[in-house]
């Protein structure tokens, strides 16, 4: 806050219109009236004559609003161009804006918005626009301000000031509509807790990143990637690893495609381009119909793709180290340019898109006498090299292209002869003003092309800046602890959208204990055991199964045969089902027990002695015995959580482990501890049952009490996001059946499992009732 | 006796040998030795059975094989008639009587239990018991069987048993190379070679896909239905879709990726 005090005298403005707007305005700040001037020249340049009085007006409110001296300059400069993109009627909106802001607590977010409010029109395009994202941001005010402790409206929003600053990065990654997504999920998360939503809205925070990444606008890598892989395999057989690189986050110098023996490097995202014909070309000039082109992002993807694997086929290493920079460039081009014309030698629809991404330069564009025209001269050659139809003029560059297309013609040419052509183009155009500091950029970037690192080969260590990755060595004794944990999204039901990568779900052997115990238990069931091993029997798969009175089949069936002919011949109407078929019948069913170990189970069953973990145990023993009888595949294993950062997922029996001394070692050891986040669960075992070939699979889940965690206050949350699981492992043919043990299950078991659900309200029957259940089940 | 007439080829069918197929097998037909022929699906065993059969001028007899079908749909059956039953030789046993070249397609397709009986035909007894008969057929001498099975989808269940592999010698088929396939397509549907040569090169690309999404790749008959197809005035890229993409795929990225291999080569 910068205030001085003035005298009269320096009020004084020798025009009498300009005086008259000073008065106006009717400020004392002297940094407003340093410049003063020049953002009058600007305002009248841009601004109607109604428009300036309103300007003018409104600077002066914001100079009285208290808030010093900034958010008055921060308006005088940024309105006019503002005013340019949006129009004027957009003006009210602003003020309206800025006087709530001034209302709440929110003051200080005044001059951040109005600082990124130019940057963030030429966005926004229009009005409507403008208006949206207005609410956008009061939206983001309301929601935040205020209410931490249950205090009432006494509290600035901590994100809004940062999301402002933020604001134009944001709108040049995201549409308005990816921006409102992006904000809101930040609001619903971070809402109560200041620090992370300042992380989040200074685009710090991993899952701020991450909703960023998903919401923008183009062609997202991660959606194209299989089809990227088939289109290497099928039209290029090379299979790479294809390794994604960010461009959102790196403004100074953007990374440029390029690949190493790891795999090839390539943009995240890809935005469609259409390229129209605004250049002057000979085409045109004989007014032949100009088309515009459109490429897709998919497109764009697949030239960068053609573009390296040309490179991999045909270019031989040079060794770099007596060539000057301007030798080295021009053998990239014309290198470039000679595995472009092979790539569509053998596919030809390539050349449409190559032309369309590839710039036209303007052939007198640059001018010599001031600026190095270098990377013009070489983009012009480019383009002629690749398009018959360039219409350039320049002789140099028609003999080379005649040359080049000469070399060309024989058959694949060699980088070693381009080498040669290219470096005689270098000394023959070679020019005085190469060496200028002033370079001619517009219309030279060929952005599908990678940075030809793999062309070079550098004898000795090059004191280029563009030094390649080291290799990053691990240190010794740094030893990898476990399995690294795997990231599970989570349902948000309010959104309706997914967390994304919410939750680590951490995987791991249970400890083991004496598998003794687990038979003593079998031994104490022994009744129970032999009841079972009757329905057993009668389950147990026979593969064959004949199927008599058929009209056609496998073979006669000679009792049957005889009868109908016995009819025939005694003058009946014989039955002319004679033969019979055989039917394969096999069980083939993959079953998953998941069970929730968390604290709750160490409570005792009503009206017994033991707890619900060693009822569980029992349960578990005896069904893993019934299922082994019967031959299916069977895996068990149980979860726990402590927040979203921590689920534990404890493998008891793996699907290839026999029930065994192991896995009853496992089953014996078995600890209840913590909460319930069922949904991270249920996806991990997930993924473990989608691996299985069998045509049936079952998901088993035996919890005591409804999903539940720590760190989340809603209740409905977790439920919402289990059933969510369950509606996504139904889609993967996955059929999900809840066995509770909470007698006040009913109000909402059946809102997560449908009608694949079974109350045991007796618990001490649980050891009786689970094998049953799983042969009911399975029948 | 049963016309021999009604089993001969009595046109010469178009076939490209892609090796010494053709000799090795009037080598093995002089010594009667069974034949197998394995490939993928439409790469031209059958016409290369056919081809042969017409070259020695003997009947073919074909059998198309499916899971349904039981020894006695190759041997025969007794048919119930008003006054009793009437036995009917089922084809192997026609081949065997009037000294056909007998031709099981696909045989992996039959039972296991069901290819046991061609075992006493195929070894140096050449004799047929049909035991429901109670006769046992000598084969003529011009009598030869030849088998054909696509080892791609070879499953567990469905493999033939070594005692049956073994009864064989083998001609293991693959799709033509470029060029030859290109010929192939030309001389079949008289098709611009050029434009053959841009169907062989997106068949090609399919072909890259096998086992990542795709179970097969195009086969050489689908080229011809292409060009066929495309000589018959269809768009060539409506063509190509039709006959080569949307057949074998409902994947969409494939399909996809295929369709703008088509884009890309016919530009």
């Amino acid at each position: 806050m910068i205030e001085v005090p003035m005298t009269e005298t320096e009020t004084e403005y020798q025009h009498p219109l300009m005086k008259a707007y000073w008065a106006i305005l009717d400020t004392r700040f002297k940094p407003v009236e340093d410049v003063f001037e020049d953002v009058m020249a600007e305002a009248l340049a841009i601004l109607t004559r109604e428009g300036i009085h309103q300007y003018l007006e409104a600077a002066r409110v914001i100079g009285k609003l208290g808030r010093g001296v900034e958010p008055m300059l921060a308006f005088l400069e940024e309105w006019p161009s503002v005013a340019k993109v949006v129009g004027e009627p957009a003006l009210p909106q602003v003020m309206g804006f800025v006087m709530k802001m001034q209302k709440s607590p929110n003051g200080k977010a005044i001059t951040p918005f109005l600082q990124t409010l130019a940057p963030v029109a030429r966005r926004l395009h229009a009005n409507t626009q403008c208006r949206h994202y207005l609410s956008v941001a009061e939206d983001l005010m309301e929601r935040t301000t205020g209410s931490i402790h249950g205090h009432h409206t006494t509290f600035p929003s901590p994100g809004l000031p940062d999301f402002f600053a933020q604001a134009p990065f944001l709108l040049s990654q995201l549409s308005l509509e990816g921006l409102k997504n992006w904000v809101d999920y930040g609001i619903r998360n971070y809402r109560t807790h200041p620090e992370r939503q300042k992380d989040y809205f200074t685009v710090q925070s991993a899952d701020s990143r991450a909703v960023l990444q998903r919401e923008r606008h183009g062609t997202l890598f991660m959606d194209v990637e299989r089809k990227l892989d088939l289109y290497l395999r099928g039209l290029w057989q090379d299979a790479q690893q294809l390794v994604p690189y960010s461009t959102a986050f790196d403004e100074l110098r953007k990374p440029v495609p390029y690949y190493d023996k790891l795999g090839m490097r390539i943009p995240d995202v890809y935005d469609d381009v259409t390229v129209g014909c605004a250049v002057r070309t000979e085409a045109a000039a004989h007014g032949a119909p100009c088309e515009t082109q459109h490429v897709s992002g998919l497109d764009r993807y697949r030239a960068t793709l053609a573009h390296m694997v040309g490179h991999r086929r045909w270019t031989q290493p040079l060794i770099a180290d007596n060539w000057s920079p301007f030798q080295r460039m021009a053998v990239e081009f014309f290198e470039d340019c000679r595995i472009e014309t092979l790539l569509c030698r053998e596919y030809p629809g390539l050349k449409r898109i190559f032309l369309a991404l590839h710039p036209k330069p303007v052939e007198d564009a640059c001018n010599p006498e001031t600026t190095s025209c270098l990377r013009h001269r070489m983009a012009m050659l480019s383009r002629a090299l690749l398009d018959p139809e360039h219409g350039y003029q320049d002789t140099d560059l028609l003999t080379f292209t005649e040359r080049f297309h000469t070399l060309l013609a024989e058959g694949e040419s060699n980088t070693r002869d381009i080498a040669t052509l290219a470096l005689s183009y270098v000394a023959k155009t070679r020019r005085q003003s190469d060496q200028y500091a002033r370079v001619h950029f517009t219309d030279t970037v060929v952005d599908y092309r990678d940075d030809n690192r793999q062309m070079w080969i550098f004898i000795e260590e090059s004191d280029d800046e563009e030094m390649f990755e080291k290799e990053k060595k691990r240190e010794p004794g740094e030893e990898v602890k476990g399995l690294p944990p795997r990231h599970y999204p989570e349902w948000d039901y309010k959104s309706l959208t997914y967390r994304p990568d919410w939750v680590s779900v951490y995987e791991a052997l249970h400890p083991k204990g004496n598998p003794a115990d687990i038979d003593k238990l079998l031994e104490k069931h022994a009744a129970l055991a032999k009841r079972l091993k009757r329905i057993l029997d009668l389950l147990k798969p026979q593969d064959k199964v004949r199927i008599r009175y058929q009209e056609e089949g496998s073979e006669l069936d000679l009792d049957v045969a005889i009868r109908s002919l016995i009819d025939f011949k005694g003058g009946a109407n014989p039955d002319p089902r004679i033969n019979m078929s055989h039917r394969t019948d096999g069980r083939n069913i993959a079953v998953m027990l998941l069970l929730d170990l968390s604290e709750s189970l160490n409570e005792k069953a009503g009206g017994s002695e033991q707890t619900i973990l060693e009822l569980s145990q029992e349960a578990v023993s005896l069904l893993a015995w019934a299922v082994e009888q019967l031959g299916d595949p069977f895996a068990i294993a149980g979860f726990h959580s402590n927040t979203r950062h921590d689920v534990r997922y404890l493998h008891i029996k793996g699907f290839g482990e026999q029930w065994g001394d192991e896995a009853k070692g496992r089953l014996a050891a078995m600890q209840a501890r913590y909460s319930t986040r069922m949904g991270a669960a249920m996806r991990h075992a997930a993924h473990y049952l989608e691996a299985r070939p069998a045509d049936k699979k079952l998901m088993l889940i035996l919890t005591d009490g409804q999903p539940s965690d720590i760190d989340t206050n809603d209740d409905q949350l977790l439920i919402e996001d289990t059933r969510q699981a369950v509606k996504e492992l139904d889609r993967d043919g996955i059929f999900t059946y809840c066995i509770s043990l909470d007698p006040n299950a009913d109000e909402y078991v059946s809102g997560i499992f449908g009608r694949q659900y079974t109350v045991i309200d007796n618990i001490q029957r649980l050891p009786e009732k689970l094998p049953e259940l799983f042969l009911a089940l399975t029948k | 006796m049963t016309d021999k007439e009604q089993y001969k080829v009595h046109t010469e069918p178009y076939y490209q040998a892609q090796g010494k197929e053709v000799e090795l097998y009037e080598a093995a037909y002089r010594n009667r030795l069974p034949v197998m022929v394995k490939g993928p699906t439409g790469c031209g065993k059958s016409r290369f059975v056919e081809y042969m059969a017409w070259k020695l001028n003997k009947p073919l007899i074909t059998v198309a094989c499916n899971e349904d079908m039981t020894a006695s749909d190759l041997v025969g059956r007794y048919l119930l008639e008003a006054n009793g039953t009437r036995w009917l030789d089922g084809p192997l046993t026609v081949a065997a009587r009037i000294g056909a070249i007998c031709y099981l397609d696909e045989i992996v397709e039959a039972r296991q239990d069901t290819t046991v009986v061609i075992h006493p035909l195929t070894d140096h007894r050449r004799t047929l018991p049909l035991d429901k008969k109670g006769e046992l057929i000598h084969a003529h001498p011009d009598f030869q069987l030849v088998i054909s099975y696509n080892p791609g989808y070879q499953s567990l269940m469905k493999d033939l048993k070594q005692s049956t592999k073994q009864r064989f010698t083998a001609f293991d088929f693959d799709y033509p190379d470029a060029t030859l396939e290109t010929t192939i397509l030309a001389r079949e549907t008289g098709l611009d070679a050029t434009i053959a040569g841009k169907l062989v090169k997106i068949g090609q690309t399919a072909r890259n896909l096998k086992g990542h999404g795709l179970d097969e790749g195009i086969s050489t008959r689908l080229l011809v239905y292409a060009a066929t197809l495309i000589k018959d005035g269809v768009d060539p890229l409506d063509a190509c879709r039709m006959a080569l993409v949307r057949p074998i795929t409902d994947d969409a990225d494939i399909r996809e990726t295929l369709d703008h291999a088509i884009d890309a080569t016919f530009a």
